[in-house]
């Protein structure tokens, strides 16, 4: 346990009625809006034995669900990863002006509701928007289909390798780069050897929280998609089309698959942050 | 991604007039490159077509859609039940945070401890990592009729699931972390020291609080609570799911965008997508400028 890092020593003397009165409000506060709503889920999906839980794992809509998130995590993560390196480094590596501008800017899809941006999506590659005609002459469907979901999902989970790596460059400071082109590294043997090792777990962690993010969205794919059962059905459309359809068994056993992803995304979480020593940071 | 200092700086020195705007553009980093034309593909196009698309209405149209009567019911319930949301996560997570940093509450019975307090402070990331639809329907679930919370509260006259209330209540579970996460780290930084002398100087454990550890503490608790507030107000996936997306009872303004694009009614959705995009922005701003305050304490 790490724990006598984290508190003082001399809280355990110290603690008294208000100790015990607070203590007592977070727990009931958590039971009830965190700990009670996730036990239920568990119990929903698992209620009736494991035979209907894995029964529904096998159907065709949710298998192509499944698979569909699976890709849609594929493809964003690399997209991501590349985007978020790149500004990280141009972010924490130079000084310019409206450099705080454009932090801001990076910040800004996890402000904008999924919604509109799904919205905006609509508008630039929709029948009516700017680059309709265009594609509709070339062949090429976007809205309602597969490449408006990437599109959508990209944007809602773009920020977070940027956002967990500028902290870890900021930290780890240019000397040791410096040094290592003065020895005569090139850029990429700089970024390979010195800078990438440094900032592994900052990737990773913002691996993660991508990941997470990209599999579970919602709000956006589901209005850039159609919601075709089979076609463009991403898992968690696929849980709300369940629900809505009365397939309340179908519904918690895609649930459950997703939260168990959360779980695993909170652990690795947890693993990453202690390793860094770091603070924990917001998003 | 190159690292070589003197050709990286941005904007880059031009020292010969004769260079081609090719050769101005060439001689920029490529990582300025990746970051600015993807940026500009998913982020600028996109706000730009929906301003411009907005704009090709009349501003007496603009105004007629985004003060609607549905559209002004709209704003009543998201705005409003948000703001409520995050001054709620604003308490219990000041509260939440104070307790995970001041106060060991891990069982221990004999060598063996049982960590409570590391179990809730991971937990409390679980509402980032759970997919919204997931959020949604188990919160249904629960707080409906026959829940295992609702079915407590229903003798009461309470309606949780597809009402007002079940909107809260997932704005809240949404927005939860911010607050505890945003607080935690400065909490942890304060200086037990300051505490101490307050105590020495004959302060009471209340003027302590309200004097010493309130004040530097106050703006990171705005910002928790105004960086849950901007999650609430964008809130899709939970919310369209516990909530019966009335008009005029529970409908918010993301459930009808999407409803007017369903209708084929671009410009209606587009008006009041406008409307939140602005929202958002005014919070950027003031989730900034209120970070900026919160560090004027950072005297070290």
């Amino acid at each position: 346990m790490t724990l006598s890092e984290k508190t003082d020593p001399s809280a355990k003397k110290q603690r008294n009625w208000a100790a015990t009165i607070l203590i007592g409000i977070s727990i009931i506060y958590l039971l009830f809006i965190l700990y009670i709503p996730t036990l239920n889920l568990f119990y929903f999906a698992f209620r009736n034995g494991i035979g209907p839980f894995f029964a529904n794992m096998t159907t065709p809509a949710f298998l192509h669900a499944a698979w569909l998130t699976f890709i849609l995590s594929v493809i964003t993560l690399p997209l991501n990863t590349i985007f978020g390196l790149c500004a990280a480094w141009a972010i924490a590596r130079n000084q310019f002006p409206g450099r705080a501008f454009l932090l801001s800017l990076i910040d800004l899809p996890f402000s904008i509701s999924p919604v509109v941006a799904g919205l905006m999506i609509i508008l630039l590659y929709g029948r009516q928007g700017w680059f309709g005609e265009f594609l509709q002459e070339q062949g090429i469907r976007v809205v309602f289909a597969f490449p408006g979901i990437v599109l959508a999902t990209a944007f809602v989970s773009m920020p977070f390798v940027a956002r967990e790596v500028i902290p870890v460059l900021e930290e780890m400071g240019k000397e040791q780069e410096e040094a290592a082109k003065t020895l005569g590294a090139n850029g990429w043997q700089i970024f390979w050897r010195v800078t990438l090792p440094h900032i592994r777990w900052g990737v990773l962690y913002g691996l993660i929280l991508t990941n997470a993010r990209a599999m579970g969205e919602f709000g956006a794919v589901a209005v850039v998609s159609g919601n075709i059962r089979g076609r463009t059905q991403s898992l968690p459309l696929f849980i709300e089309d369940a629900y809505k359809q009365y397939e309340t068994q179908a519904a918690f056993s895609a649930a459950v698959l997703l939260a168990l992803l959360a779980v695993v995304t909170v652990i690795l979480k947890e693993i990453l942050e202690r390793r860094t020593h770091s603070n924990r940071r917001t998003h | 991604m190159a690292v070589s200092s003197h050709s990286q700086q941005f904007p880059p020195n031009y020292r010969s007039k004769r260079q081609s705007l090719l050769e101005t553009i060439a001689q920029i980093p490529w990582t300025w490159v990746v970051t600015y034309v993807y940026l500009g593909i998913m982020l600028l196009v996109p706000m730009l077509a929906m301003f411009t698309k907005a704009a090709t209405e009349s501003p007496e149209n603009i105004w007629r859609i985004a003060t609607s009567p549905i559209a002004l019911a709209t704003y009543d319930v998201t705005f409003v039940t948000a703001t409520f949301s995050a001054l709620l996560n604003g308490v219990f997570g000041s509260i939440l945070a104070w307790v995970l940093v001041r106060y060991d509450f891990n069982l221990s019975i004999g060598r063996f401890t049982l960590p409570i307090k590391n179990f809730i402070d991971a937990s409390l990331d679980l509402p980032f990592a759970l997919p919204t639809a997931v959020t949604g329907l188990t919160l249904a679930t629960v707080y409906s009729n026959n829940g295992w919370i609702g079915s407590w509260l229903a003798p009461f006259g309470i309606k949780v699931s597809f009402t007002r209330l079940g909107v809260a209540v997932a704005m809240t579970f949404i927005s939860l972390p911010f607050v505890v996460r945003t607080v935690q780290p400065v909490l942890q930084e304060m200086e037990r020291e300051v505490e101490e002398a307050a105590w020495s100087l004959g302060a009471s454990k209340w003027q302590t609080f309200w004097k010493v550890i309130f004040p530097p503490l106050f703006p990171t608790i705005l910002t928790g609570v105004a960086l849950g507030f901007s999650r609430a107000v964008g809130e899709y996936g939970s919310v369209v799911i516990i909530a019966s997306n009335t008009p005029f009872r529970d409908l918010i303004a993301p459930v009808l965008i999407f409803q007017r694009l369903e209708q084929y009614d671009y410009s209606g959705a587009t008006v009041i997508g406008v409307v939140l995009l602005l929202i958002s922005l005014i919070m950027l701003l003031c989730i900034n400028l209120l970070q900026a305050w919160g560090r004027r304490y950072d005297v070290k």
